[in-house]
């Protein structure tokens, strides 16, 4: 699934960010170097960030802006990072957070 | 229905509200139809006009004020307005027909000669209509200005046109 | 220790406003922002802006905030980005996490002589069954996504919230290639302008008032698959049997937005209620300063209103802060202050704005009554 907006009237959409590669969940995914880690996943349909810790619930975007922390990944082995507000760069690893961390 | 139940005003109720040409003004040709009907602190279309057709003054949350006899029809305010609540009407494109100009900031905006569906204030279609003209020049910033040739009894009526339909 | 004239919190208009007319006068200016690009949510607002054709209007809020970063350049002003302020402590030192790059961050710890708070605003929720589903955010989150990112949240939509900012993201989302199935209004009549409410009905969206969301439903993988609305009575509680099953894979929520307001609180400044402006903010007086001495406020973040407000807020701050540390001369302070308290104005009357222009009186006469002078803490 393709996400990305290919066409605008208002807004130039020429992409001079360098493509790049991430793994998220062992999956490759390609992103746009510097755009929110958020954005890119959501670019290739992923929807879901992390789980919670007691009921197991999956969450996703919701504020975009760094407050609420429903987007919070492992990034590169970190956990609790939030995802709308961190940019993308080449080889980064992320993964689906389950709980408050893991391992961590 | 209200203005804030339905979202927009019919043409006989935009009267009651505001200063619309009147019947030797269509008559003359293009002309601006300002649908702006609230209160709001806004003025670019004052000061876009450069035929000084549109007064507003201060404060800048009064109504806009079409003089129908100093307007041209250019429809430089179309573009301008931040509500996009300006359309150019022309009730005497021909013996049958009328153009009306409308902004449009959906891609893809249609070409000239393009066969569309014309929308009225709703959003529902009215009749069939073939686009005449697309302004956009830099000085509209990104607002093209599309003008739909259609049936002159739909003038008063038809406002946009279907979105993402081309040809 | 670090030291500065003025440290600014928020790199929105109000911030960048206030960190142009500081630098202008000759302050050292460090403005810290916790996002990854300066401008707030002016980069999101990519349609023209109301308000006088002297000051901006007709012109793109993204266009508004290139401008602006570029006056802040020409001021000499100093940004931070990804750098959030954690705390302020007695004699105003700023603590300030920066961020290095790599996820390395560094804890910095400024003096500043004056501080301007421009923390904006955060966004409303309204709760449902399956609100917390991935595929419900907030219509500023998915404005961010399809402005500022380019990316499309989903791509069947219902909006929850007639406002302006419901109606204005409705609209852009469509011009991202979004389809929005419905507009959902709880009120008996539509909250925002009547143009924008306007582009809404001509792109053919209904506009349910007198609605709400009564739930997300959600596919196996927990994702909103479908939304379920219906009427609700005099007292906003769905009506049985009323209920429309709508298909679609977002909901966004433009329930109003509230104050960002910690940092004040943390510093102990007055504080008053004011339901009209998203609910608590800081008391401040006309030189936007709260009631501690030398802490600045300006923007959403003393009552949610719009960018042209906050900007010309924020140039008030950066004025006052600046004539405190004696930059420039209370005469010609006083005429600038004077000249933009009347641009404020215009911009607060009609219909819409004159509850907002008596609102503010309020909290300026609250302001001289509860606290008359501000004081050092």
């Amino acid at each position: 699934m393709n996400m990305r907006m290919e066409n605008h009237v208002v807004i130039d959409l020429k992409r001079d960010a360098a493509i790049v590669e991430i793994s998220v969940d062992g999956q490759k995914v390609k992103a746009c170097e510097g755009e929110p880690i958020l954005a890119a996943l959501l670019a290739s349909g992923i929807k879901i960030n992390r789980y919670t810790m007691k009921k197991h619930e999956p969450r996703g975007l919701f504020c975009g802006i760094g407050q609420c922390t429903d987007c919070a990944m492992i990034v590169n082995g970190q956990p609790n990072v939030r995802t709308c507000i961190t940019p993308v760069q080449a080889g980064m690893v992320i993964q689906t957070q389950d709980g408050l961390t893991k391992g961590g | 229905m209200s203005l804030i139940q339905a979202g927009y005003l019919e043409y006989e109720e935009l009267a009651e509200v505001q200063t619309l040409p009147d019947r030797e003004r269509y008559a003359q040709g293009p002309v601006a139809v300002i649908e702006c009907v609230q209160e709001i602190p806004c003025n670019p279309c004052e000061a876009a006009c450069k035929s000084s057709a549109i007064r507003i003054g201060e404060p800048i949350t009064n109504l806009p004020v079409l003089a129908a006899d100093k307007c041209t029809g250019c429809g430089v305010c179309v573009a301008k307005c931040p509500g996009l609540a300006i359309f150019i009407v022309n009730k005497t494109y021909s013996d049958t027909t009328a153009s009306v100009a409308f902004p449009f900031e959906y891609f893809p905006v249609p070409e000239e000669g393009d066969a569309v569906k014309a929308v009225n204030r709703k959003g529902n279609v009215v009749c069939d209509a073939v686009v005449r003209r697309v302004m956009n020049p830099k000085g509209f910033d990104h607002t093209p200005v599309v003008t739909v040739e259609i049936p002159k009894e739909l003038a008063d009526e038809v406002r946009g046109i279907q979105r993402g339909q081309k040809g | 220790m670090l030291s500065r004239d003025i440290v600014i919190i928020g790199a929105g208009p109000a911030g960048l406003a206030a960190s142009i007319e500081a630098g202008k006068a000759g302050a050292d200016v460090l403005v810290a922002d916790l996002n990854m690009k300066p401008g707030g949510q002016l980069f999101k607002q990519i349609h023209k802006f109301f308000g006088s054709s002297e000051h901006h209007s007709g012109t793109r809020g993204t266009d508004i905030g290139i401008r602006l970063l570029k006056e802040a350049e020409n001021a000499g002003v100093e940004i931070w980005l990804r750098s959030a302020v954690i705390g302020i402590f007695p004699g105003n030192k700023v603590a300030i996490r920066k961020d290095l790059g790599d996820g390395k961050t560094e804890l910095i710890t400024l003096l500043a002589k004056k501080i301007i708070m421009a923390t904006g605003a955060s966004e409303n929720v309204v709760r449902f069954k399956g609100w917390t589903s991935p595929g419900v955010m907030g219509a500023g989150a998915a404005q961010t996504m399809v402005n500022v990112n380019h990316v499309k949240p989903g791509k069947k939509i219902v909006m929850v919230g007639s406002g302006n900012v419901g109606l204005i993201v409705s609209y852009q989302l469509m011009q991202a290639g979004c389809e929005v199935v419905a507009v959902v209004e709880a009120a008996p009549g539509i909250g925002g302008y009547a143009v924008h409410a306007a582009k809404i009905c001509r792109a053919g969206v209904p506009i349910y008032t007198k609605h709400t969301v009564v739930e997300a439903v959600t596919d196996e993988d927990g994702c909103v698959k479908e939304v379920v609305i219906a009427e609700v009575d005099g007292k906003f509680n769905p009506v049985a049997g009323t209920e429309k099953r709508l298909e679609a894979d977002t909901v966004t929520i433009a329930a109003g937005l509230k104050p960002v307001v910690e940092l004040p609180r943390l510093l102990n400044c007055d504080f008053s209620y004011h339901g009209l402006f998203g609910g608590w903010i800081p008391l401040h007086n006309k030189n936007m300063e709260t009631s501690v001495a030398g802490i600045y406020v300006a923007g959403d973040s003393t009552g949610v209103e719009e960018a042209n407000t906050a900007l010309e807020e924020g140039r008030i701050a950066g004025i006052a802060a600046a004539e405190s540390l004696g930059l420039i001369p209370a005469d010609r302070a006083d005429a600038r202050k004077k000249e933009i308290w009347g641009r404020l104005e215009s911009l607060r009357m009609g219909p819409f704005g004159e509850k907002r222009l008596k609102g503010k009186e309020a909290i300026l006469k609250e302001y001289k009554e509860r606290i008359g002078l501000p004081s050092v803490r």
